[in-house]
């Protein structure tokens, strides 16, 4: 099969000018993906399930990522002329920047051959933002087997799929109102009494017991 | 014929024990109404055809041949809720599926029984901090039998048969004790939640079930 990079400019030569970035997998399974601009999305995917090099028939999972935001520190180094010796070597000073980068989310999909028997190539599509732009092409009707899996990641993570058949919620019910695979979920407190916690559960166990004597005039903190 | 649960003054009995083996043995049956209810109930327990997750393989198992769980009485699993006196609750209990439950619950006529199969169904088990996990089907129905185990063995299910079979036996068929269906004034039905934003609304039955107690340690 082809690696990404020959995928990438095979592409590159049929949508001149679509976005497409290989992104590498420093694991040692070094399965490097193809993260894919939204315009494009769609056209991309139906060229790769019909290319008769690759024909990727198969999508076999979709899943979803929450990449929080992200402050990266820049070191650059600077010379500058030494002030107490403007004739002799400049002195080289280390600034750093820091710059925000916005958090957005992330879908992955896994597509394999059936009829060739290869794979698995991989897909990347990043939303814009966390809020208010996070919605991204809909690959259902390229692969059908993206319809639950795309009800999951819209369930679990709050990305819009525009041209999803049936976007509705799939393990959580209808109601529910947060995503709970999200970074900053907080699930309800609902703590009960364990007798060995440890990990996460012991943070909230130490937050709930011995109850806070002036935080609760009713006694023992209720559980319900 | 069967060890009723032992109460704080036993009557002496008119006929002791051995009179009556020896009795039956000839052909002559004594007993009393209770004794004669609670053995028909106890040993004609049909469970409801409802498995949740892994520990409904083991349930399945224990219908199956090598185990048989129609020699304890359980000869049929009813598809029907009406039909059923057991709802065996083997898998977890997910926040999606409990208002299913209790409605399933509901429906059952009594007397109705309840075992909770598994981890999952006790308390939540190894999926207890999940977003979707209800922790213990305990929160909005009551159980009479526990059986723990991540599956519990077929074995074991037949051991919480049993056990709900000794338990039964031990109910007395009227007065201040007699359990919940022999008695008017204690309800059969149990609120259904609703389907909150963030959790189900409420929580937990608080006629049901009571948070359990913390017990502080010295650290």
């Amino acid at each position: 099969m082809e690696t990404p990079d020959q995928i990438r400019d095979r592409l590159l030569a049929r949508f001149p000018g679509a976005e497409i970035t290989v992104i590498t997998n420093p694991g040692t399974a070094a399965q490097h993906s193809l993260l894919l601009g939204a315009a494009q999305a769609r056209a991309i995917a139906e060229f790769l399930r019909d290319d008769p090099v690759l024909k990727l028939d198969q999508c076999s999972n979709v899943t979803g990522i929450d990449w929080p935001e992200k402050e990266i520190v820049e070191t650059t180094k600077v010379s500058t002329p030494d002030p107490l010796n403007p004739a002799g070597p400049p002195k080289i000073t280390e600034q750093k920047t820091k710059r925000l980068q916005l958090g957005y989310l992330e879908v992955v999909y896994h597509l394999y051959s059936v009829a060739l028997r290869h794979g698995p190539v991989i897909l990347r599509l990043r939303t814009g933002n966390r809020t208010d732009q996070a919605s991204v092409p809909s690959l259902t009707p390229v692969w059908r087997s993206c319809e639950f899996q795309e009800r999951e990641v819209f369930d679990l993570f709050g990305v819009t799929f525009d041209g999803h058949p049936d976007l509705r919620r799939i393990l959580m019910w209808d109601e529910f109102k947060d995503h709970p695979m999200r970074r900053d979920y907080v699930e309800p407190d609902d703590y009960e009494w364990e007798p060995t916690p440890h990990g996460t559960v012991l943070e909230k166990a130490k937050a709930h017991y011995p109850a806070p004597p002036a935080a609760n005039a009713q006694g023992p903190r209720p559980n319900v | 014929m069967s060890d009723s649960t032992p109460s704080p003054t036993p009557p002496p009995p008119s006929v002791t024990e051995a009179e009556r083996d020896e009795l039956r043995r000839q052909g002559i049956l004594l007993t009393s109404l209770q004794e004669l209810y609670t053995w028909g109930n106890s040993h004609s327990v049909w469970p409801l055809n409802f498995g949740l997750a892994c520990c409904a393989i083991e349930m399945i198992a224990a219908s199956m041949a090598k185990f048989d769980i129609a020699r304890f009485g359980s000869e049929v699993f009813r598809p029907s809720p009406r039909q059923a006196d057991l709802l065996i609750v083997s898998g977890t209990v997910t926040k999606k599926m409990a208002p299913q439950v209790i409605r399933l619950w509901n429906q059952m006529p009594e007397p109705k029984y309840c075992i909770a199969m598994g981890a999952c169904a006790i308390s939540g088990g190894p999926f207890k901090q999940g977003y979707n996990v209800l922790k213990g089907i305990d929160r909005f129905i009551p159980v009479d039998i526990y059986i723990p185990g991540c599956p519990p063995r077929p074995e074991a299910l037949l051991h919480g048969l049993v056990q709900l079979q000794k338990k039964i036996q031990g109910f007395k068929i009227s007065g201040p004790d007699a359990p919940r269906h022999l008695r008017a004034d204690q309800p059969c039905n149990c609120p259904v939640p609703e389907f909150g934003e963030h959790d189900l609304e409420p929580p937990a039955n608080p006629e049901v079930w009571t948070a359990p107690p913390a017990i502080v340690r010295k650290d």
